[in-house]
């Protein structure tokens, strides 16, 4: 994994509530054997017309969405599904941020396993970045800082192992192997 | 001692390592489920690190997803309409082949959908922990089993270590009391609780289901319950192990046996929540009060009573979904014409399940112009039904009956409807496109859903409850 390093993007908005994981990535297409070249698909019935051609008028489609790493999104982002195939497709496509006012549980650990950072902030910024999409924010993941373009500096949460693991690239799993004689004597010790 | 609720007992009992401000717990896992879908880049994983499965006796794994529910392009008779299902299909056999892992394949008698097969099995233990790459894990909950879905990274490391780093989630008591009417069964059941959480009331949290209309359910009806957990967005859902739940579990293949029987018991019988003991939330629901259900928008909390009419919200989200369905507040759903029913899914493919859909459906005729699909959660609940009786109703009255597996529930199979069309499904999801690009799901239960084959519309079941056969 990517370390996370200090990230300066304009945003795209996507306002509905409740986006969930088919809307993210259709199960039509996880029956891939691979993480990559998921990002076509994002959001794929939304994002095109029934023969294939962008639907116009859809925030990612819109030429001033080019390039851009940050998704704002409504309220319960990621709920459903716990398909990883969902954080693969956001960071295939190029997003490196998700910001909403609420995460779904499983995405949100997906997320933080690809270097893809879930981004929880209160009501009140959540409501500002959803009124201004294209907003060019500033992320600060070492200090949990969030930039905003007339320089106010605001705090987003953030559990502190997740954040230790995205801002050094730190892969869980070597964590995990490093705890093996501790798993062995819980074995051992509870008949497992 | 301080009161302990069951989730407290379970989470303690399985953790190898417990959290610190810095680090989360590291807890160990009983039983891993592993379906095709979730599977091959967690088997890529440990290729690429050279690691090896630490318990391949602690995993077991099925074909459901990608898997074909029509005989002939299941055995081969027929090609697969998806090369990519194929090949999925083949990682996971061969996976399963090259690391020991036990396969329940295809033409084994006892595959199924991997939340269907666990519990008929014997395999979920209360008090247990089990995972799956499947947000639906919590079914296995129904048992006082600590149950939740995982990402692919975490199959990965389920699978190198037998662990999970893992924050303690907060709980929710979920206080069901009374008795539920005639005609009112656990999926209505779990809809009105979805409808009174919403689909991010439970997030963070774990539920655990109590009160009198809990225990009064059987264990198929408690696996409806405990199975949509997640769509109120919470980790996991638990009901408390009492005798119900041991009577299901005497005598199966993977339950304990002879004098492990015996100590299993007295550690179950153990598990439940202390008087006394503290939630961190309680939500409370009178069971007397509550209809059969039905969704009207895209998501599962979006649903009311079958007789009511939609209710109008001042939200964008909400009138998208409504255009979406094609519905508009102040309308009523009972009546509208439906295209397509599916009865299947791990929350609604069990045998009783089938029986429900069977009574109302048997001597009648599926009503002209509507396609039913009814898909087993598993071969032996096909096998069962069949022996039965049912599948033959079902034939009779004009539906399809198929194979095992997730079939319309998610529609990776290329069982799906067409764009714009209805259909009543007893599935947990009702996502856009979810049955297919355009496809409009509104899920009810069983017997709402046998109600609407013979209909050809929304119609409430107990209707056929007082026509009788
Ligand atoms: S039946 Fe549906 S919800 Fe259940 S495991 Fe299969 S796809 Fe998931």
């Amino acid at each position: 994994m990517e370390p996370f390093g200090r990230l300066r993007s304009r945003t795209v908005v996507l306002p509905a509530t409740d986006i969930d994981t088919d809307q993210i990535i259709p199960a039509r297409y996880l029956t891939t054997t691979s993480r990559t070249g998921l990002g076509r698909h994002l959001f794929a019935g939304w994002r095109y017309t029934t023969d294939g051609a962008p639907q116009p008028g859809f925030a990612l489609n819109r030429p001033e969405a080019a390039g851009c790493a940050i998704l704002v999104a409504g309220r319960n982002f990621g709920c459903g599904s716990s398909r990883e195939h969902a954080a693969w497709a956001l960071y295939d496509y190029g997003i490196r941020v998700v910001i909403s006012s609420e995460i779904a549980d499983i995405f949100r650990s997906n997320a933080l396993k690809n270097g893809l950072l879930p981004m929880v902030v209160d009501a009140g910024l959540h409501a500002w970045l959803l009124a201004h999409p294209g907003a060019e924010l500033e992320v600060d993941l070492d200090a949990c800082r969030l930039r905003l373009p007339d320089g106010r500096e605001l705090p987003f949460t953030l559990e502190s192992f997740a954040r230790h693991c995205l801002l050094h690239g730190v892969d869980e799993l070597g964590h995990l192997l490093a705890q093996t004689p501790a798993i062995e004597a819980f074995e051992r010790q509870n008949g497992r | 001692m301080t009161p302990r609720t069951m989730f407290d007992r379970i989470w303690h009992a399985h953790e190898v390592v417990p959290e610190t401000a810095d680090t989360p717990a590291v807890l160990y896992v009983d039983l891993h489920l592993v379906h095709e879908v979730t599977s091959p880049q967690a088997f890529a994983l440990l290729a690429a690190r050279g690691l090896r499965v630490r318990r391949p006796d602690r995993t077991l794994a099925t074909l459901d997803h990608s898997t074909p529910t029509a005989t002939a392009e299941l055995y081969g008779h027929v090609p697969m309409r998806d090369a990519a299902a194929a090949s999925q299909i083949a990682a996971l056999q061969r996976h399963a082949a090259a690391t020991g892992i036990e396969l329940l394949d295809i033409g084994d008698r006892r595959r199924g959908i991997v939340h269907v097969i666990g519990p008929e099995l014997g395999a979920t233990w209360p008090g247990s922990v089990v995972v799956c790459g499947d947000s639906h894990t919590s079914t296995h909950g129904a048992f006082g089993a600590l149950a939740f879905g995982i990402g692919t990274t975490e199959v990965g490391h389920v699978l190198a270590t037998q662990c999970l780093l893992q924050r303690k989630p907060r709980t929710l008591a979920v206080e069901v009391t009374g008795t539920l009417a005639p005609g009112v069964g656990a999926k209505d059941l779990v809809l009105a609780i979805i409808a009174r959480l919403g689909v991010a009331g439970g997030t963070g949290h774990v539920l655990e289901y109590r009160g009198a209309a809990i225990r009064a359910l059987s264990m198929d009806e408690r696996m409806t319950v405990c199975n949509m957990s997640i769509e109120a967005g919470a980790r996991a859902g638990l009901i408390a192990p009492d005798d119900t739940t041991i009577e299901y579990l005497r005598g199966r293949p993977r339950a304990p046996a002879a004098a492990d029987w015996e100590r299993a018991v007295a550690a179950w019988r153990a598990l439940p929540t202390d008087s006394g003991a503290v939630f961190d939330h309680t939500e409370t629901l009178d069971a007397g009060r509550i209809e059969p259900m039905i969704t009207f928008g895209t998501n599962p909390a979006m649903g009311c009573a079958i007789g009511a009419t939609i209710p109008a919200r001042d939200d964008p989200s909400y009138r998208k979904a409504l255009a979406y369905m094609g519905f508009a507040p102040g309308e009523r759903l009972a009546g509208r014409r439906v295209d397509l029913v599916f009865i299947g899914s791990c929350t609604n493919s069990r045998l009783s399940d089938l029986r429900a859909a069977a009574a109302v459906l048997r001597g009648r005729r599926v009503a002209a112009g509507v396609r039913v699909l009814v898909v087993p959660g598993s071969e032996q609940v096909r096998t069962a039904a069949e022996a039965e009786g049912l599948a033959a109703a079902f034939v009779a009255a004009g539906a399809e009956w198929r194979e095992a597996g997730c079939s319309m529930c998610l529609g990776m199979n290329g069982d799906i409807a067409a764009p714009g069309q209805y259909v009543v499904s007893t599935s947990n999801r009702n996502f856009e496109g979810r049955q297919g690009p355009g496809v409009r799901t509104l899920l009810a239960s069983p017997a709402t859903a046998a109600a609407a084959a013979a209909t050809g519309c929304i119609t409430d079941p107990r209707e056929f409850a007082h026509r009788g056969d």
